[in-house]
């Protein structure tokens, strides 16, 4: 059976969406990231959607459902690569997203996660002080 | 202005993997006609909803596509038709945040919002048809 | 009998043409200056030919006869030319309908019996009647897509996206907006998000005239939309007038940062960037 891969790195999941999904390969992804939050104690998941093109509203709730889950399990969701066409669809829609955190690119998103990490931690983040 | 139907399909949907090659395919004339990327994904993301709903209430369906063209204006309509149970309050239906099932209740209100036109008719017992057009630059 | 006027009519071509010409030139409103009689005349004869060539019992009472569709093309032909060099639709129609008085001094020559040529003249006035009605068709349709080409024109250049610092994008917006504007505007700004890799979008209403609900609500999506690409908007250019009708209407704009001017949407914009802009040292020095 497919089954979408999520690689862990360091203290992030990061989780990369290729193929359109039908709705029981996100309701699976669904379950399986929560998995993996709660087995590796990640503080933080990035889902790369730059592949996909189509968000409609289950997809949505699953985006969303990912993103509560993971934050009663103290980790932050960030969503980035979203496309253009698919931002405005959404929108129209009638679905902001909200809670959900976004960001351009990996890189951004891994930023974001940093920042927010160590703004819940109350820590200082030590990746900022090498910078 | 009348409206003429310039190419026709048809796909039977009765299982969630039938969605996929749905939109797939509304994709491939939506790209026939020329319409634009973000008009694409608005049509095939409704489309999406509209045969989810499908599957959910009715148990799948069929779905007809065709190009049509009025004046100028080129489109697609697609039209879900399906023998479900039928929607006893379509005005209720079309209310954003309203569902009988467990979804957000987006599906119709949102469908609605992302095509050029929109009808519903439903007969309870009977079953439900949904019609939309997307113009290719509406 | 009625084969009989259309024979005359296409054995008299040649004259037919002479008293079109005449009548045309005698019109005052000859615009001589847009177009040459020469023109006029090779004009004139390839449109009086085809109508000719095509008048039959069968076809004299109905223009849209499939037969006539030589004419009809050629009479779309002129008007959309005419259009485009700047006849007005008055001379258009004057040239049409001036071709109803040759054909008719024509019949009425050759025809000498009252009831005949009455019923007579009424079908060829009855069929350059609709031909006329072809030619303002066409004239309208050819304005209309100029009206459309400029439309996309503005549209297309109305919505300049400026990359004004380093990931910081400008916006401004001049013009009302309704929900087509806001279509391009949206598109453009994420495209141009995407692209230069920007994650702050500064929309500048200030070129705005009115803010309503629906504005508000275009305004919001807008926002929305840049969000969940990863950026964040600020919204500048809020007038007075403006922050007046917005909080009259009841429009919650709490969650968008807006700013008064682009200068100050700039300066949040640097300090979301971690950014600081400050004088030269050298310049201070010299100054102290």
């Amino acid at each position: 059976m497919e089954k979408i891969p999520i690689l862990r790195m360091g203290p992030f999941l990061l989780v990369t969406i290729q193929v359109d999904l039908y709705d029981r390969l996100a309701e699976n992804l669904e379950s399986d990231l929560v998995q993996m939050v709660s087995k590796t104690g990640a503080q933080g998941v990035l889902i790369d959607i730059s592949a996909v093109s189509i968000i409609d509203s289950f997809m949505g709730r699953i985006i969303g459902n990912i993103a509560s889950m993971s934050k009663i399990m103290d980790a932050e969701t960030v969503v980035v690569g979203m496309q253009p066409a698919v931002a405005i669809t959404l929108i129209e829609l009638g679905l902001p997203l909200k809670g959900v955190h976004c960001a351009l690119n990996v890189e951004r998103g891994m930023e974001l996660l940093r920042s927010r990490i160590a703004l819940t931690d109350g820590t200082p983040d030590d990746d900022a002080d090498t910078e | 202005m009348t409206m003429l139907t310039l190419n026709k399909d048809t796909m039977a949907v009765v299982k969630e993997q039938d969605v996929v090659p749905l939109r797939n395919r509304v994709k491939e004339y939506a790209t026939k006609i020329g319409m634009g990327l973000v008009n694409q994904t608005k049509l095939i993301t409704a489309a999406s909803e509209l045969v989810r709903n499908m599957l959910k209430y009715a148990k799948g369906g069929k779905v007809f596509i065709e190009v049509v063209s009025k004046g100028r204006e080129n489109g697609i309509r697609l039209v879900f038709e399906d023998k479900g149970p039928g929607i006893s309050d379509v005005a209720l239906a079309m209310k954003d945040g309203y569902s009988t099932g467990k979804s957000l209740g987006l599906g119709l209100p949102g469908a609605r919002r992302l095509v050029s036109e929109f009808d519903i008719q439903s007969t309870p017992g009977k079953g439900t048809t949904v019609t939309v057009i997307k113009w290719k630059n509406g | 009998m009625k084969n009989e006027s259309i024979k005359i009519l296409q054995k008299r071509k040649k004259a037919i043409l002479e008293l079109w010409m005449k009548n045309q030139l005698a019109e005052e409103g000859l615009r001589d200056d847009l177009m040459n009689n020469e023109d006029l005349r090779v004009q004139s004869e390839e449109l009086l030919d085809a109508l000719l060539n095509n008048l039959s019992d069968d076809t004299v009472g109905d223009a849209e006869s499939s037969q006539f569709d030589t004419v009809t093309d050629i009479l779309a032909g002129i008007s959309v030319s005419r259009a485009r060099q700047g006849f007005s639709p008055r001379e258009t129609g004057v040239y049409v309908f001036s071709l109803k008085d040759a054909l008719l001094e024509t019949l009425q020559q050759e025809i000498k019996d009252p009831v005949i040529l009455y019923a007579q003249s009424l079908k060829i006035s009855k069929l350059i009647d609709s031909f006329g009605i072809v030619t303002f068709e066409t004239f309208i349709k050819g304005r209309e897509e100029v009206i459309l080409r400029q439309t996309d024109e503005i549209a297309e250049i109305s919505t300049p996206v400026i990359r004004v610092w380093d990931g910081i994008l400008a916006l401004p917006i001049i013009g009302t907006l309704d929900s087509s504007r806001t279509q391009i505007v949206m598109e453009n700004l994420l495209q141009e998000i995407v692209e230069s890799g920007s994650s702050i979008a500064i929309l500048d209403i200030s070129g705005v005239p009115a803010v309503d609900s629906l504005v508000a609500q275009h305004l919001i999506k807008t926002v929305s939309a840049t969000r969940l690409m990863g950026a964040e908007c600020i919204i500048s250019g809020i007038r007075p007038e403006i922050a007046q009708t917005v909080v009259h209407l009841g429009i919650d704009l709490s969650q968008i940062i807006t700013k008064a001017s682009l200068a100050s949407a700039l300066r949040t914009a640097y300090t979301m960037l971690q950014l600081e802009v400050v004088k030269k040292r050298r310049f201070e020095k010299e100054n102290a």
